[in-house]
């Protein structure tokens, strides 16, 4: 069997797309040519793909949803797609997948959004270098640019996603991949995980969000070589980590966040080569987090590298640069002589009475933060860096 | 009164004094400028320094100045002289002459460096009106001081514990507070703590203006509907005045009541 070519165009024989899908069996390419197609709700049922040259229109007139995929193996190539209708009952999305696999959606240009591309019980698929802008002002009345519901073994990589609600959002998904991905300002979070396991996030950029990445309820998760930065307000964090086992944070890089990462109850996280540059707070734990290793860190003007919860301390701190360290390094072996305690007293302070941070930078904590340091009595007197760097480490990035 | 004032302020401009505390700000102001290269953390660093040195030398200063001029002082009351005159003009004479080594020191090399081009300027500018207002009011408590005690020593020592229970001491105590009533809802106490004292005061104002507020969270958003009102923001200059006029209300009182 053959497959074909169909093209659409205004003085084709396809004028529109839904017409073409009507003709065309499994196996066939329809090739769309430049202009405007005012179409929605194409149901693209068979194993086709749809590829768009000098990136035609599909306006969909605000009427609801516009391209949803239910066949596998489904290419949808270099559209420019907008218009999607905003509905509250219904979660409308410029190109959904529905319980497909093999799918490909790449080089799309959405705009005017709802839900940008909408992945549900979809596998072993590809969304590729799309530029999903939204306009999204509040959370209720807001779509996602990515929204992956059950879905697994799926690549996201090279979008670029612009104010909507969550860039990506993940929910019951597992084992993706999120790489070299933009996302900025987003009014939620850049990349959002609920219940999602052993999903890898690499080479991101997240940037001005609600917060950077938040990973909930999840396990196996590995988050490296994100540049984290910007996401700076009263409740805006780098990363939430919220009941999260078993993940690796390894060498991004979190720069001017109010929080660079904020903690709870996530328990065997190893926070490996990262450098956290000019947040407020670097690293700020609440309650049950146990056994996780910060090891190998930059821990660069930060306002507070540490705050932390509670009297003892179960995690492993070793290795790392702290540019506060006032040590002397007598042997010359570039790890300072005197541990490091990376918790200010007023940062304790701070955590068990969030009133107390309106005396920041009065000359009376810089005192008692100085006696704390000198005679620790009230943080955690095990909490502290045994090996602390001399120089700022340079990490290996490709590792 | 003018006469004296303008009699002081001549007579401190001529002073060292004046001169090493103007260069100590030029040069301040120079090298946060040139090494940083950053407007806004210059602004911060310039703000430490200011809610804490600036209340420092206005007390010491004024106190120094009040006992060392204390013959001439007497000099003077032999003359046809309004006492109130003589005081007031001293203490103004001394407050304008600090300030202006304050406000030009620092504002030479912002100038310089482009300040009246930046989004700093608003912030550069309230730093400057809350280090002049904190001038005026220091250099009025240590007059108040002076003039209540003869013994140069005591009248030291009061000055400093005064500097020291406003900068440090106050804050220790608001914090010891917040932490025992911590189970009370304490956001119109720390707001009214904050506006009784002139130099938490200027810090909470500059700081809510800077992007470091972000850091306050619930209790910045508090204070930042407070002070981000109009009302708020007279409130808390009608309390810096107050804090001018009151200790000059004392200088005035005293001077007329006291037996030289």
């Amino acid at each position: 069997m053959f497959s074909k070519t169909l093209i659409v165009c205004d003085s084709c024989e396809y004028k529109t797309i839904k017409s073409a899908l009507e003709a065309a069996q499994d196996g066939d390419t329809i090739l769309v040519k430049e202009g405007i197609y005012k179409e929605a709700n194409i149901k693209v049922t068979k194993s086709v793909s749809i590829i768009g040259e000098g990136m035609p229109v599909i306006d969909g007139n605000e009427e609801g949803e516009i391209i949803t995929i239910g066949a596998d193996n489904v290419t949808i190539d270099g559209f420019f797609i907008k218009n999607v209708g905003l509905s509250y009952t219904t979660e409308y999305a410029a190109v959904r997948v529905v319980n497909s696999k093999g799918f490909t959606i790449q080089n799309l240009k959405l705009e005017k959004l709802f839900f940008g591309i909408y992945l549900q019980r979809a596998s072993h698929g590809k969304v590729l270098n799309n530029k999903i802008t939204g306009e999204a002002v509040t959370e209720f009345n807001s779509g996602n640019g990515v929204h992956m519901w059950h879905c697994d073994f799926v690549e996201v990589r090279g979008n670029d996603v612009r104010n909507v609600r969550d860039g990506i959002y993940l929910e019951f998904s597992s084992n993706n991949t999120i790489e070299d991905n933009f996302t900025l300002n987003s009014v939620r979070y850049g990349l959002h995980f609920m219940f999602s396991h052993d999903n890898k996030v690499r080479n991101n950029v997240f940037e001005s969000n609600g917060a950077g990445i938040a990973l909930m309820f999840s396990k196996d998760m590995e988050v490296n070589n994100n540049v984290i930065k910007k996401n700076w307000g009263t409740a805006s964090y780098g990363i939430l980590l919220k009941e999260i086992n078993d993940a690796k944070i390894i060498n991004n890089e979190f720069r001017e966040n109010t929080i660079a990462i904020t903690v709870e109850g996530s328990n065997r996280i190893e926070y490996m080569h990262n450098d956290f540059i000019s947040n407020g707070y670097a690293l700020r734990m609440r309650g049950a987090s146990y056994d996780c290793k910060i090891m190998h860190n930059n821990f660069l003007y930060n306002s507070f590298d540490l705050s932390y919860h509670g009297p003892m301390n179960r995690n492993v701190f070793d290795g790392n640069y702290w540019s506060d360290y006032t040590g002397y390094d007598l042997d010359k072996d570039g790890i300072g002589d005197v541990p490091y305690r990376p918790i200010k007293l007023f940062s304790y302070i701070v955590n068990r009475n969030a009133q107390a941070i309106i005396l920041l930078r009065s000359l009376f904590i810089d005192i008692i933060d100085f006696s704390e340091k000198v005679s620790p009595i009230f943080t955690p007197d095990n909490l502290v860096d045994e090996n602390p760097r001399m120089k700022r480490i340079a990490h290996d990035k490709d590792s | 009164m003018l006469k004296i004032l303008k009699y002081s302020f001549y007579d401190l401009m001529r002073s060292r004094w004046s001169y090493v505390y103007f260069l100590f700000y030029l040069l301040l102001g120079v090298v946060l400028l040139f090494l940083n290269n950053d407007l806004n953390k210059a602004v911060i660093t310039l703000m430490n320094v200011i809610i804490m040195l600036v209340p420092l030398i206005g007390t010491i200063f004024g106190v120094m100045y009040y006992y060392n001029s204390r013959e001439f002082t007497e000099l003077l009351l032999a003359q046809p002289i309004k006492r109130s005159s003589i005081f007031l003009g001293q203490y103004l004479g001394v407050a304008t002459s600090l300030m202006m080594s304050l406000v030009v020191g620092l504002g030479i090399p912002f100038v310089f460096y482009g300040v009246f081009y930046s989004d700093a300027i608003w912030d550069f500018i309230l730093l400057l009106i809350a280090g002049a207002f904190l001038t005026f009011i220091f250099t009025a408590l240590a007059f108040v001081i002076g003039l209540s005690n003869e013994n140069r020593i005591k009248g030291f020592g009061y000055a400093i514990l005064v500097w020291l229970f406003l900068a440090v001491i106050y804050d220790g105590i608001f914090l010891m507070s917040l932490i025992y009533f911590e189970d009370y809802p304490l956001d119109t106490f720390s707001l009214g703590a904050v506006l009784l004292n002139p130099v938490d005061l200027s810090r909470v104002l500059i700081l809510l203006k800077l992007d470091i507020s972000a850091l306050l969270g619930y209790t910045g958003a508090v204070f930042h509907k407070f002070f981000g009102t109009n009302m708020g923001l007279i409130l808390s200059f009608v309390m810096l005045t107050v804090w001018v006029a009151v200790p000059a209300f004392f200088i005035w009182r005293i001077s007329k009541r006291k037996d030289f």
